[in-house]
C-alpha cells in the first residue's frame, strides 16, 4: 500500500516535472530579427527579442513613464549636465560576469565607439562616464538632454557582458550575452531564435517559461492560422482585417495598444532638383492635399477602424499631441479653393512613391481617390522598399509614402525629421524657428517648457506641411486564451514578466 | 562511363563561372543601396560609410567579383550583411531542409504523375483519361500559395490533423520532420505531378503505337508486361530529363511554399536576402543552386545511359 502511494506520488511528481519541462512559449514575429547585438541592431523584431534577453538601465510603463530596471534610482544635477544612476547589486550577466558601475561604463563606451555601433547619435550628449562606487555611476553631458532617459530605456541602455563583448568584438551578435531573464540558446536564421530561462536572474520567479521561441512568419494569414492550429502561443501584428476572425475564435484573445509611430506622406521641399516643383514650393498645395483626405474614413476602409487617424507625429492619445490642431475634417471645397489660389484651378498632378506591399498600396489607392475629388491627380509609383528608401534619401522623389516606428520620447518622432540637415530629414525642410523650438524641447527637463515648444513647432509645421500625417498604427497581438498576464505596451514590445500558460 | 562523367564535369565549370558573373553583375544593377537597406531607420552616415568600406562595397565591381570568387574558391562565401552569420553556415543550415522538401515533393509528383500518365495513355479517350487530365490541369492551375493556405486552414486549423508549421530537422525527430513536410511537399508536388503526367502520357502514346509493342502483343505477352516492361521503359528517357529539369522548378516553387509553411529553407533565405540586398547571401545561394542543378542534369545524363544501352556504345 505504502509502495503504491509512493509510486503514485512519484508518477505525479514525474508528470508535473514533465509539464514544467514542456513550458515553451512560442511567439510568431512578422519578420526575422537582424544581428542580435543591441549596439548594432536596427529592427523592431530584434527589440522584441531583447526584451527577454537584455535588461536595460531603465524601462517604461504602458503610460511611458520611466521606471527602474537595472538602475534603481537616478537624478539629474541642478544644471542638468550630470546624471547619476544607482545600480542593482544582485545582477550577473549570463556568462557569470557581475554587473556593476564599471560594466555600465564599458557599455556606454562600446555604444559610442564600436565602429559598427548604431547607438552613437542616441548617446551623443554623453561626454564621459565616471564610476563613483561599485554600483554608482555618473554620466556627464554636453548639455541637458531630455531624451536621455528614454534612450536608456531602449537599446542604448541595454547592458551586454563586457567580458563577452571584448572577446567577440563586432561578432557579439552571433552569441549575445546580456543580463535579462532569458539567455541565448540558439538561432536558425529565418526559422527560430530560442532563449532559455536564466536561473540566476534576480527576479527569476516572475518568469514562468523555461524557453521562449521567436518564430518569423511573414504572412499575416499564416500567422493567425498557426495560432488557431495551436502551433504557436501568440503572435504580434495581427492584420486589422483579420481582427474579426480572431475575435470570433473562442480559443484566441486579442490585445492592442496604439503605437508610438506614424504613417504619412513626406513631400520633397528642398532635397535636390526634384523639389523644384509646385508641391515643393507652395505650402497651399500640401495643405490642400491634407484637407482633401478623410482620415477617419481611411482608417475604416483600410484598417477596419482598428488604427487611429492622425495628423501629427504623436498619436492623439499622447500627452504631446497638440490639442490646438485636432485631426481635420475633410473639406474638399476648401482644398479646391487653395488649389485655385495657388494657380491650379483645374487641378494638379502629384506623383507619390509607395512601397509595393499590400497595405501601403491599399492606403494610397484610397488617398488617390479622395484627393482626385479635390482635383489632385495622384499617380502612384510602387517601389520595392530598399529602392524607395534609396530614392527618398537621394531626393529622387516628389512625395513618398513612408512612416516611422516611433520612440518613447517625443523628440525621436520629430527632431531628426524636421530640423535643418538632420539625419532623417529627407524632405530637407528647414526653418530656423522650428530648429530653435525643437532644440529647446530637446534640452529642457521641464515638461511644461517642452510641451509649449512642441505646440509652437506644430503651429508652424501644420501650416507648412512638409509631412502630411495620415494615421497611427495600432499594435495588435493575438494570444492563445490559455495565456495570462500579458500587458500591451505602446512600444509594441512583449514583456514576459508574469506571463503564464494555464494547462489544458 | 567515367570519361563520360569527367567530360560533363569539365563542361560544367565554365557554365558555373558564367552564372556567377551574371548573378554578381545583375545584383549590382539592382537599385537600392545594401547598406542603406540594412540601416532601416538608423542611418548614421559615418557608420554607413564604415560598413561600405568594411564589406568592400566601394571597390569597382570587377574587383569585388574577384575578391568574392577568390574567397569562394577557398570555401569562404562571406558573411550575411544582415545577421553577421557566415553564408556557408546559413547554406549548410538550409540546404538539407530544401533537399528534404524537394525530395518529398518529387516523391508525391512521381507517385501521382507517372501512374496517372500511364493510365491516361493506355485508356486514351475514356473517362479515366479525362479525369486524369482534369486533375493534372487543376494541379497546374491552382496557385501554390492558395492551395497552401487552404490546406493549412482545413487540415491544421479545422481538422487538426497535421501541424501548420514548426519544422525540425530529420536527424532530430524524423517522424515530426516528415509530418510537418507532408503538406508543403504535397503542394509543391501537385504542380510537378501535372507536368509529369502530361509528359508521361504523350511519351507513352508515342511508344504504344510503335512496332515492337505490337510485336510484344503479338507474342501474346500479358498486357501489364507489355505496358510496364516494353512500353514504359522506353518512354522513360524523356521523363528522366524532365524530372531533372523539374528540380530547378522545385527550387523556384519552394520559395513560395516555404514562405507559407514557414519552412526554413533556401527559398525563404533567398527572398529575404534579395529584399535586404544581402549580396553575399544571394550570391552564395545562386552558386550552390547552380552547382546543384548542373549535378542533377549530370545524374540524368548518366541515367539515360543506364536506361538506353544504345547510348553506351556512342
Amino acid at each position: 500500500m505504502k509502495l503504491t502511494k509512493l509510486t503514485l506520488a512519484a508518477a505525479l511528481l514525474g508528470a508535473t516535472t514533465l509539464g514544467a519541462q514542456a513550458a515553451d512559449l512560442r511567439i510568431a514575429l512578422q519578420s526575422d530579427a537582424d544581428v542580435l547585438d543591441p549596439d548594432q541592431s536596427r529592427t523592431f523584431v530584434g527589440r522584441i527579442v531583447y526584451t527577454a534577453l537584455c535588461d536595460k538601465l531603465v524601462d517604461i510603463t504602458p503610460d511611458l513613464e520611466i521606471i527602474p530596471q537595472l538602475a534603481t534610482e537616478w537624478s539629474f544635477s541642478e544644471d542638468g549636465k550630470q546624471l547619476t544612476l544607482k545600480l542593482r547589486d544582485d545582477v550577473v550577466f549570463h556568462d557569470g560576469t557581475p554587473f556593476d558601475a564599471a560594466a555600465v561604463a564599458a557599455n556606454i563606451d562600446r555604444s559610442q565607439n564600436l565602429q559598427e555601433s548604431r547607438r552613437k547619435s542616441e548617446l551623443s550628449s554623453v561626454t564621459g562616464v565616471e564610476v563613483l562606487g561599485s554600483h554608482v555611476v555618473r554620466l556627464d553631458l554636453t548639455s541637458p538632454d531630455a531624451t536621455l532617459m528614454a534612450q536608456l530605456a531602449d537599446r542604448a541602455g541595454m547592458m551586454v557582458s563586457p567580458t563577452a563583448a571584448t572577446q567577440a568584438g563586432a561578432d557579439f551578435g552571433l552569441n549575445p550575452i546580456c543580463s535579462g531573464p532569458y539567455k541565448f540558446k540558439e538561432r536558425v536564421a529565418q526559422d527560430r531564435i530560442v532563449l532559455e530561462k536564466f536561473e540566476d536572474y534576480y527576479n527569476a520567479d516572475d518568469f514562468h517559461f523555461d524557453t521562449v521561441s521567436y518564430l518569423p512568419i511573414p504572412d499575416t494569414t499564416v500567422r493567425l492560422a498557426n495560432l488557431q492550429s495551436g502551433d504557436i502561443d501568440m503572435l504580434e501584428r495581427l492584420a486589422a482585417t483579420d481582427l474579426a476572425q480572431a475575435e470570433s475564435d473562442a480559443g484566441i484573445q486579442v490585445a492592442s495598444a496604439v503605437s508610438l509611430g506614424y504613417q504619412g506622406i513626406t513631400i520633397n521641399v528642398a532635397n535636390g532638383d526634384k523639389a523644384d516643383n509646385p508641391w515643393g514650393k507652395d505650402k497651399r498645395l500640401r495643405q490642400a492635399l491634407s484637407l482633401s483626405l478623410d482620415r477617419e474614413a481611411i482608417n475604416q476602409v483600410v484598417f477596419n477602424g482598428a488604427f487611429a487617424a492622425g495628423n501629427q507625429p504623436f498619436p492623439p492619445t499622447s500627452p504631446w499631441y497638440s490639442k490646438d490642431f485636432p485631426v481635420p475634417a475633410r473639406d474638399v471645397e476648401q482644398a479646391k479653393a487653395l488649389l485655385a489660389e495657388a494657380g491650379f484651378p483645374d487641378g494638379i498632378d502629384l506623383e507619390v512613391q509607395v512601397p509595393n506591399t499590400t497595405i501601403p498600396l491599399q492606403l494610397m489607392q484610397v488617398v488617390q481617390s479622395m484627393a482626385s475629388e479635390a482635383g489632385i491627380r495622384i499617380s502612384l509609383v510602387s517601389k520595392e522598399f530598399a529602392t524607395l528608401l534609396s530614392d527618398q534619401t537621394a531626393g529622387d522623389y516628389t512625395a513618398s509614402q513612408i512612416g516611422w516606428s516611433g520612440r518613447v520620447d517625443p523628440d525621436g518622432n520629430i527632431h531628426q525629421f524636421m530640423t535643418t540637415d538632420a539625419g532623417l530629414n529627407d524632405s530637407k525642410y528647414s526653418n530656423a524657428k522650428v530648429d530653435a523650438l525643437l532644440n529647446t524641447a530637446r534640452t529642457s527637463n521641464d515638461q511644461q517648457v517642452r510641451k509649449e515648444s512642441y505646440n509652437a513647432a506644430r503651429a508652424i509645421l501644420n501650416d507648412e506641411a512638409p509631412i502630411v500625417y495620415l494615421y497611427h498604427q495600432t499594435w495588435i497581438w493575438a494570444l492563445d486564451s490559455a495565456i495570462s498576464g500579458f500587458t500591451p505596451y505602446p512600444d509594441g514590445m512583449i514583456r514576459l514578466k508574469g506571463m503564464k500558460k494555464e494547462d489544458g | 562511363m567515367l570519361s563520360f562523367i569527367l567530360r560533363r564535369v569539365v563542361i560544367a565549370i565554365p557554365t558555373i563561372i558564367l552564372i556567377s558573373i551574371f548573378v554578381f553583375t545583375l545584383q549590382k544593377l539592382l537599385p537600392g543601396d545594401p547598406v542603406l537597406a540594412m540601416a532601416g531607420e538608423e542611418r548614421d552616415p559615418q557608420v554607413l560609410e564604415f560598413l561600405r568600406e568594411k564589406y568592400r562595397l566601394n571597390d569597382p565591381i570587377p574587383v569585388q567579383y574577384f575578391t568574392w570568387i577568390g574567397n569562394a574558391l577557398r570555401g569562404d562565401l562571406g558573411i550575411s550583411l544582415r545577421t553577421n552569420q557566415p553564408v556557408l553556415e546559413l547554406i549548410a543550415q538550409k540546404l538539407p531542409v530544401t533537399i528534404q522538401l524537394a525530395a518529398m515533393a518529387m516523391i508525391f509528383a512521381l507517385l501521382i504523375g507517372i501512374p496517372a500518365g500511364i493510365f491516361s495513355a493506355v485508356k486514351k479517350g475514356t473517362i479515366v483519361d479525362y479525369i486524369a487530365n482534369v486533375v493534372a490541369l487543376s494541379g497546374l492551375s491552382i496557385p501554390n500559395f492558395w492551395l497552401g493556405i487552404m490546406l493549412i486552414l482545413l487540415v491544421s486549423v479545422k481538422w487538426k490533423l497535421l501541424p501548420a508549421s514548426g519544422y525540425v530537422p530529420l536527424s532530430e525527430d524524423p517522424v515530426r520532420s516528415i509530418t510537418v513536410m507532408i503538406m508543403p511537399a504535397f503542394v509543391l508536388g501537385t504542380a510537378l505531378a501535372a507536368t509529369l503526367m502530361r509528359h508521361t502520357r504523350s511519351a507513352m502514346l508515342g511508344v504504344l503505337n510503335s512496332d515492337y509493342v505490337r510485336t510484344a502483343r503479338a507474342k501474346g505477352l500479358v498486357e501489364r508486361r507489355v505496358i510496364l516492361k516494353h512500353a514504359f521503359r522506353n518512354a522513360l528517357t524523356p521523363i528522366v530529363t524532365l524530372t531533372a529539369l523539374l528540380f530547378g522548378e522545385l527550387i523556384a516553387g519552394a520559395v513560395l511554399t516555404e514562405q507559407i509553411f514557414t519552412i526554413p529553407g533556401f527559398g525563404k533565405l533567398v527572398v529575404d536576402a534579395v529584399f535586404n540586398r544581402d549580396y553575399a547571401v544571394v550570391q552564395g545561394i545562386v552558386l550552390v543552386t547552380a552547382v546543384g542543378f548542373i549535378f542533377m542534369n549530370l545524374l540524368a545524363d548518366v541515367a539515360y545511359v543506364l536506361l538506353n544501352p544504345r547510348l553506351r556504345k556512342q
